[in-house]
């Protein structure tokens, strides 16, 4: 191991070892892309009403997490939300 | 009691047709009688992988459509009497057998025969549906590359909703050099994805090209894949053979530049 290879970026074997495990999560949940975007919607909506967010930045996606347990992963629903203003209450 | 094996994928060009070649070849070689049905209608490869080419006359067609009897399609093969192929179709395509007299076939050979290897199609349509439909077990076959482990996983999904249970891994065309620079995923990396069990590693190798373009498995030849093929062939015997370590056996060179390394 030399030493300029603890500088470099990740194999790309780790790259393809993430992107499966992601891949085949939502592959196996069955989940079509309509069901998914019906979810987002949803999710926009709901959070709208507390919170001013970026619709078009939000994604959603089934992934893996470590259950609480911690014997082995669980299938997760990953949703990342930019906020553009917490401060910001809609009137209701 | 005789075991009817589908080799399949789901992706193309991964290693199918060579990976029945070989374990049937060695199958036979440990001496078990050994039939081989190539189902790839329309797509006929299996008997030139065995060089075994020029002996057919009738065909898996031919059978299902009573144009002859099974015993009439049956190749033998040049060096082993107990293994033989039954060719496909070349001019026909998949709707041509069902599920259910695919079924009925390998019933009747299982009669004759310790193993019926089913050498599946790519895809997951017609083709695929009539090979696996008579199978007990069946090795999946992958390399370690992200578009055929995706669809190795799709395939354990359809083989278990067809009620197959007996599922094994095989990993082919490895390259441990690509493994150890990070470059390609290792062997535990993708039985942890595809959390199915493993039965066999197959190195690249290009003794396999050799060996088809001559028409002879390479099976038990001394090369490391041939090796490995014939330790998958003991595995489904049912004996504990342990995983080589494909890293140990090396070229000429090589050694000699470890040797100087190490001094």
């Amino acid at each position: 191991m030399k030493l300029i290879d603890l500088f470099r970026k990740k194999g790309s074997s780790e790259v393809a070892k993430d992107r499966l495990k992601f891949i085949l999560v939502s592959d196996r949940s069955n989940c079509s892309p309509e069901m998914m975007e019906m979810i987002k919607n949803d999710i926009i909506e709901v959070i709208s009403k507390y919170m001013d967010i970026d619709p078009q930045g939000l994604d959603i996606q089934i992934t893996e997490t470590e259950s609480e347990g911690g014997n082995g992963t669980v299938p997760a629903l990953f949703a990342n939300i930019p906020i553009k203003d917490l401060k910001h209450r809609p009137s209701r | 009691m005789s075991e009817v094996i589908v080799i399949t994928s789901g992706k193309g060009g991964v290693g199918k047709t060579t990976t029945t070649a070989n374990v049937g070849t060695g199958l036979a070689m440990l001496g078990k009688k050994v039939v081989m049905i190539d189902t790839d209608i329309g797509l006929r490869n299996l008997d030139v992988v065995l060089g075994l080419e020029n002996r057919i006359v009738y065909n898996l067609v031919d059978v299902i459509e009573g144009k002859c009897r099974l015993k009439q399609a049956l190749i033998k093969h040049k060096k082993f009497p107990d293994l033989c192929l039954l060719p496909s179709a070349q001019t026909r395509d998949k709707d041509a057998v069902s599920p259910e007299q695919m079924v009925e076939l390998v019933n009747e050979l299982r009669e004759e025969f310790d193993y019926i290897l089913l050498d599946c199609p790519a895809g997951i349509e017609q083709g695929f549906k009539n090979a696996i439909a008579g199978a007990d077990r069946a090795l999946v076959v992958t390399n370690p590359e992200v578009s055929a482990i995706r669809d190795a996983d799709r395939i354990v999904g359809l083989l278990e909703a067809g009620e197959l249970r007996k599922i094994d891994l095989v990993i082919n065309r490895i390259r441990m050099d690509m493994v150890k620079r990070g470059d390609m995923l290792k062997v535990d990396d993708v039985c942890d994805i595809l959390s199915i069990n493993l039965i066999g590693v197959v190195p690249d190798d290009e003794q396999i090209v050799v060996s088809t373009n001559n028409g002879e498995p390479l099976v038990g030849n001394g090369s490391m894949a041939g090796e490995a093929y014939l330790n998958i062939c003991k595995r489904i015997l049912g004996e504990d053979v342990p995983f080589m370590d494909l890293d140990a056996k090396k070229g000429l060179f090589a050694k000699i530049a470890d040797f100087f390394k190490n001094k």
